[in-house]
């Protein structure tokens, strides 16, 4: 497997991105819009040209700025899919994919599901298809390294559910490394197995998923991820609720349909806490001790067991809510996420 | 009750306005019937002037596209200081009034003019020369070339080009490949608008080029030689005018409302209709 090794600084509008990471595998940028997450990808496509620093595909540097190397980006195997997908509007679907390279046409519209609309002119085609044509031309290219600007964030919801599941088994099926942005935790940890979290230029934080979730580093990094994540797998389907098996064994409660191995999403502010079992199959139910207590505002941030609650400061007082003590913490089926991990 | 009044100005004005602009279009018609019209066609005034102004305005056009183009180009895609400036320098001649303009030109390439001199030395003489009508064609039409075909490489999505470099094209096959058939249907309509333009120069071209048949009389110029002697073939060559020129007029309206690259925002030339 190939490594993309970027170690940069670019000088934007209001700030400086300085980015420093190793993209193996799957790796997401995650932050707030004007992040500087868009210029980091167009850095490393050859589109903006760092102010120092490296950016190196196995060894083959790209850009050296102290060895005054910065290739354009016509010289970089690298395959960028644009935010708006940025296909050629005067050319056919076949067009613009034969445009990064001829040789696998054939078979990347095969692979993507868009033969039958190789004649087609990209604005004939859907959110979802055009996504699929963006791919396919970016692939025709024979990238070293695959870049994604926003891959859902064009498309409504309704597609967007289908499409993140496509776009996980293809990267789980790449031998490539792969560079995701996007501004939603949820797509992030969905896509990736390594996620760095990037405010005004910075990267605050980089690591798995639970990482982030268990151990922000800052307050951003956990105000961003906010969700509990819990790993399990999905054991059955029963009166429209899926049944989840945690690591743990416990077993959890969801609205939502998923099969093999998925992420329990809970966020903090779904979760009450208690003193008392309460015996109700709407209720998922999670017993453990009172890990730690944070003030949050007007609110306490409860660990419980593997999970973060938030209740108001003032059920805490009344639950007399201390570390060690053992409660019960519940969140309801509907307020339950699942993300197939 | 004001509403009313307002209303019936509003249309009364139209009116008259519209009445205006069509009569002298009319009138060429109504004087003289069209067989006789299509007769006085044949007569050599008019083909020598035909034949001299399609000859200088082909040449003229083929210029403005060749040298134009880049610099449009160069203009939309460049942030650099001075730019400002040379947009304005480049729409200059459009509202410099014509005499200027042929005063300008004989000042520049004339007999005792700035390069003229030098010309001169090698055996060129410009002024009064076919060449002379190529250079005042070109001078008045190139600017709405330009200005327009300005426009229509800057309403290129960037990312369209960004994505065809990280497709592995080079900027000159992106420039032919991406750029210009994007840009195409605003070039095109920025050639008929600078080709009606330069077939109906005459203030810089007489000053220029002088009013020679058959070597510098363009059809404008035919129709003031001939207005006194002959006005019926002066009418003639009028017709001839308004039914290229109105042609040219459709034919930019066909390319404008013929876009095939939609894009989500209105194009600045969407047609009325």
């Amino acid at each position: 497997m190939a490594t993309l090794s970027a170690d940069f600084a670019l000088p934007l509008r209001s700030f400086d991105l300085r980015l420093a990471l190793d993209v193996e595998r799957t790796v997401a940028l995650v932050g707030p819009s004007g992040a500087g997450k868009s210029s980091a990808l167009r850095a490393i496509a050859g589109l903006l040209r760092p102010a120092e620093g490296r950016i190196a595909l196995d060894g083959e540097a790209w850009v050296d700025v102290a060895r005054g190397v910065c290739l354009e980006a016509d010289e970089r195997r690298v395959g960028l899919v644009f935010q708006d997908y940025a296909l050629f509007p005067h050319l056919s679907v076949r067009a613009n994919v034969a445009y990064g390279g001829r040789e696998r046409v054939d078979e990347l519209l095969e692979r993507f599901r868009i033969s039958h609309l190789a004649k087609a002119r990209p604005r004939e085609l859907s959110g979802g298809e055009r996504q699929r044509v963006a791919l396919a031309r970016a692939l025709a290219r024979d990238p070293g390294v695959l870049l994604l600007d926003e891959p859902l964030a064009a498309l409504d919801a309704h597609t967007k559910a289908g499409v993140r599941v496509e776009l996980q088994e293809l990267l789980a099926g790449f031998e490539l490394p792969a560079l995701i942005v996007t501004h939603d935790y949820e797509d992030a940890v969905a896509l990736a197995g390594t996620v760095g979290v990037l405010v005004d230029g910075e990267l605050r934080q980089l690591g798995s998923p639970e990482e982030l979730v268990a151990e922000p580093r800052d307050p951003f990094v956990a105000s961003f991820t906010g969700a509990n994540l819990l790993r399990g797998r999905a054991v059955g389907h029963e009166n429209g609720l899926t049944t989840v098996r945690l690591e743990s064994g416990e077993l959890l409660y969801s609205t939502d349909g998923a099969d093999g191995e998925v992420g329990v999403v809970v966020y903090p502010w779904d979760v009450s806490v208690g003193r008392a079992y309460v015996d109700d199959s709407a209720l998922n139910l999670v017993s453990g001790e009172v890990g730690s207590l944070v003030q949050v505002g007007n609110r306490v941030r409860v660990r419980v067991g593997p999970l973060t609650a938030e209740v108001t400061g003032a059920s805490a007082e009344r639950l007399e809510l201390a570390r060690g003590g053992t409660v019960f913490a519940s969140f309801k089926a509907t307020g339950t996420r699942l993300v197939p991990l | 009750m004001r509403r009313r009044l307002l209303a019936v100005l509003f249309l009364g004005a139209s009116a008259v306005a519209l009445l205006f602009l069509v009569l002298p279009v009319v009138a060429i018609f109504a004087r003289v019937p069209p067989s006789r019209l299509l007769h006085q066609l044949s007569t050599p005034v008019v083909t020598d002037a035909l034949v001299v102004s399609f000859k200088t305005t082909a040449i003229a056009q083929a210029l403005i596209l060749l040298f134009g183009t880049p610099l449009a180009y160069l203009v939309a895609s460049r942030r650099f200081r001075g730019r400002a400036l040379v947009v304005t320098l480049v729409e200059l001649p459009l509202v410099l009034p014509p005499a200027v303009a042929g005063l300008g030109l004989l000042a520049a390439f004339g007999r005792m003019g700035l390069l003229g001199s030098t010309f001169g030395g090698l055996g060129l003489h410009i002024s009064f020369t076919q060449t002379a009508v190529t250079l005042a064609v070109a001078f008045v039409a190139s600017p709405l070339y330009i200005r327009t075909a300005i426009a229509a490489f800057e309403a290129v999505d960037p990312d369209l080009v960004a994505a065809s470099r990280t497709l592995g094209a080079g900027s000159t096959r992106t420039f032919f490949r991406v750029v210009l058939p994007l840009a195409g249907n605003g070039l095109a309509a920025g050639e008929a608008l600078a080709f009606a333009r330069g077939l109906g120069e005459f203030g810089a071209t007489i000053m220029f080029a002088g009013s020679l048949q058959g070597v510098t009389r363009t059809l404008p110029l035919a129709i003031y030689a001939e207005f006194s002697v002959n006005f019926d073939v002066a009418l003639a060559l009028g017709a001839l005018l308004v039914a290229i020129s109105a042609a040219l007029l459709l034919t930019l309206r066909l390319i404008l409302s013929w876009r095939p690259s939609p894009r989500t925002s209105p194009s600045l030339f969407a047609p009325s209709t």
